[in-house]
């Protein structure tokens, strides 16, 4: 695939602004002053990008526990989702969520998960009710290699089969289920062949190549909003850091294959491609990334500005008024 | 007042719906040309077609969780999962996704969903039949309980239930579904949270809901010929509890006596006891007595099976034993 500049440059900022968060959120969450635990996306930004580059303000996402990155490449602004990790009331869900509950339907955006596999039904049913209003939207549902094993999967992508909804189902394949390594927790790795269980296009790519989610979440986007259904991209990546921050991510890997697997860093990757087709400068790319340091900086004093919470709202919004 | 049946009252409150409202989206298993198990889609599918009515394999948890999705972007789905006990295979998706999601969302995201599903034994339906799961519901923060008892009742608050923002728990019985009662022509709906008192009295309160309420007031009627009065008080959502209307009643005939067609630890029966106790104790002339199933899965034998659920001569010895303190 052919870049232009412009595109090239997109794709690069929109993963260094998932890349330099995951990494100021992991040192503030390491400075201790942060409720809860974070699962963070660094190394696997080239599937966010790469997909929701296509998707329009008003299309929807659901996503998972690891889902910082979806939300970002959403278009939610960087602040109040910082701050809602946080729990802060000045993020986007007044800290009510949290990590695994960040939520903005001004983007589309239908959820991180907490459940492995809830963010298929949900992503499917997101699509039916485009299907229902006719609309030009589709549905993108991220998940990860756990989900394929659980009956939420098999149900989710079933369904979307048979009614043919404007819904793409995005793995992201990084190989280890918390630690469970994909091998045995089923016969079939092959994860995108489950595509024809259910009559549905079902396709693998590189998931560290930007380039290759680019092209392949374009078609079946295209496809979905045409009225040609649902399609599986299986993404194969693989998730540098540990499970959840403070997990060492080794004894149930080897440190040889988590430094084979940093040699293809997404962002890497990328970066020499740019450089190598001549696509943009040095210069410009550390331009690109002085310019989402600082609004990670903003978007991290944002966050810090505000107070705690006022104890007297925690019975509102149990039920809708 | 025309009569119709239970079931027709509630096919009545979709279609109107339907008729008013295009997000609204209504699948189930055989609800399409099959008309529902319990003829509780007669006609639906041939009126608004299969885009709007959809049937569905046997695919709870998928149901759910696409209701849910489709929920949160703007559509108002009824989920059909015809019998309660089937509900158990999606509580992961009405627990921590529908009952949640308004909440986690601050505010942001409504989930107005409606699960229908139907409860209750009808003479060895067995334990994946039967269940009256319907408190377990109750406890979840963020759902709303509806056990209409009546035709008018399956009506009004199915219409509430599909314009409600939030996610609904619509618990019909199966015995009910071919008996007829009156039903007012026309556009109606009733409130959630507003308890019935199915028939006065002054000596004990019985509070019952769903099939117990007619075994309730077979009970005081029986008791009528032995001189005591009887109320018998239907609340007819769970969540939203009419506390008020209970504890008026308790602390007004001192007594009381819970029917309830499930188990009774840790249940809705329970719930009702402990609200008296805590709220009325010094109104209360005697201990309150608790009359459910016993503590068993439904059992296929017709003998078990009665002797496993709550029965009119077990409600009629409770009062008496509440009458005596």
């Amino acid at each position: 695939m052919n870049f232009s500049p412009d595109l090239a440059l997109d794709l690069y900022r929109s993963m260094a602004r998932i890349r330099v968060f995951e990494l100021r959120l992991r040192d503030v969450f390491r400075s201790g002053v942060m409720p809860g635990f974070i699962h963070l996306y660094v190394g696997e930004e080239a599937v966010a990008a790469g997909v929701c580059r296509h998707l329009n303000q008003d299309d929807y996402v659901t996503s998972t526990h690891r889902g910082h990155g979806h939300a970002i490449a959403k278009g939610i602004p960087m602040g109040p989702v910082f701050a809602e990790i946080w729990g802060k009331p000045n993020g986007c869900n007044g800290g009510r969520g949290g990590s695994m509950h960040i939520y903005d339907p001004k983007y589309g955006f239908l959820g991180t998960n907490g459940i492995v596999g809830a963010s298929v039904p949900l992503g499917a049913g997101a699509g039916l009710a485009a299907q229902l209003r006719r609309s030009n939207q589709v549905a993108v549902s991220f998940f990860g290699d756990g989900a394929v094993s659980n009956s939420a999967f098999h149900e989710g992508v079933n369904l979307a089969g048979i009614w043919q909804l404007p819904v793409i189902f995005v793995c992201e394949n990084n190989l280890y289920a918390t630690e469970m390594p994909l091998a045995k927790a089923t016969r079939n790795t092959d994860i995108s062949t489950r595509g024809s269980t259910y009559g549905i296009p079902g396709i693998s790519v590189d998931g560290n190549d930007v380039a290759e989610i680019y092209q392949a979440a374009g078609k079946a986007i295209d496809t979905a909003r045409s009225g040609g259904g649902p399609t599986l991209i299986e993404c194969r990546t693989y998730r540098p850091l540990g499970h959840f921050e403070g997990d060492p991510g080794v004894g149930y890997r080897t440190k040889e294959e988590i430094a084979e697997w940093k040699k293809k860093d997404p962002i890497d990757r990328l970066r020499d491609r740019i450089l190598a087709d001549r696509l943009a400068t040095v210069e410009k790319l550390q331009g690109v990334w002085m310019e989402v340091e600082a609004e990670v900086e903003a978007a991290y004093q944002y966050a810090n500005s505000a107070g705690d919470a006022d104890p007297a709202c925690v019975t509102n919004f149990v039920f809708s008024s | 007042m025309r009569e119709i049946k239970y079931v027709d009252a509630g096919v009545e409150a979709i279609q109107e719906e339907m008729r008013r409202d295009p997000s609204i989206i209504y699948m189930g298993q055989g609800i399409g040309p099959r008309e529902g198990n319990y003829k509780q889609s007669r006609g639906l599918w041939t009126e608004f077609g299969e885009h709007r009515v959809r049937d569905t394999p046997i695919s709870e948890l998928g149901q759910v969780g696409l209701g849910v999705g489709a929920a949160m972007a703007g559509a108002r789905p009824i989920v059909d999962i015809v019998f309660l006990d089937m509900v158990m295979e999606a509580m992961g998706q009405i627990v921590e996704q529908a009952a949640t999601i308004h909440y986690t969302s601050n505010g942001q995201i409504t989930v107005p969903l409606v699960i229908r599903a139907a409860m209750g034994s009808v003479r060895s339906t067995g334990p994946h039949h039967s269940r009256c799961f319907y408190s377990w519901f109750a406890h979840v923060p963020g759902l709303k309980v509806v056990l209409p008892a009546s035709p008018e009742d399956v009506k009004g608050f199915m219409k509430t239930a599909i314009r409600d923002d939030g996610p609904v728990m619509f618990i019909e019985h199966k015995f009910f579904y071919n008996k007829k009662g009156p039903v007012p022509e026309g556009e109606y709906t009733i409130p959630f949270g507003k308890a019935r008192i199915v028939r006065a009295g002054t000596d004990a309160t019985i509070v019952a809901m769903s099939l117990m309420v007619g075994k309730a007031v077979e009970a005081a009627e029986i008791l009528a010929k032995e001189g005591i009065s009887v109320e018998v008080l239907d609340p007819r959502t769970i969540m939203p509890l009419d506390r008020e209307a209970i504890l008026e009643s308790v602390k007004k005939t001192g007594r009381l006596v819970i029917v309830d067609e499930a188990q009774a630890f840790c249940g809705f029966s329970a719930e009702i006891a402990a609200m008296a106790g805590e709220q009325a104790l010094e109104y209360l002339n005697a201990p309150i007595k608790r009359v459910c199933a016993l503590h068993t899965p439904h059992p296929f034998n017709p003998v078990l099976e009665s002797a496993m659920l709550p029965a009119v001569p077990q409600i009629v010895e409770a009062v008496r034993q509440v009458i005596r303190g």
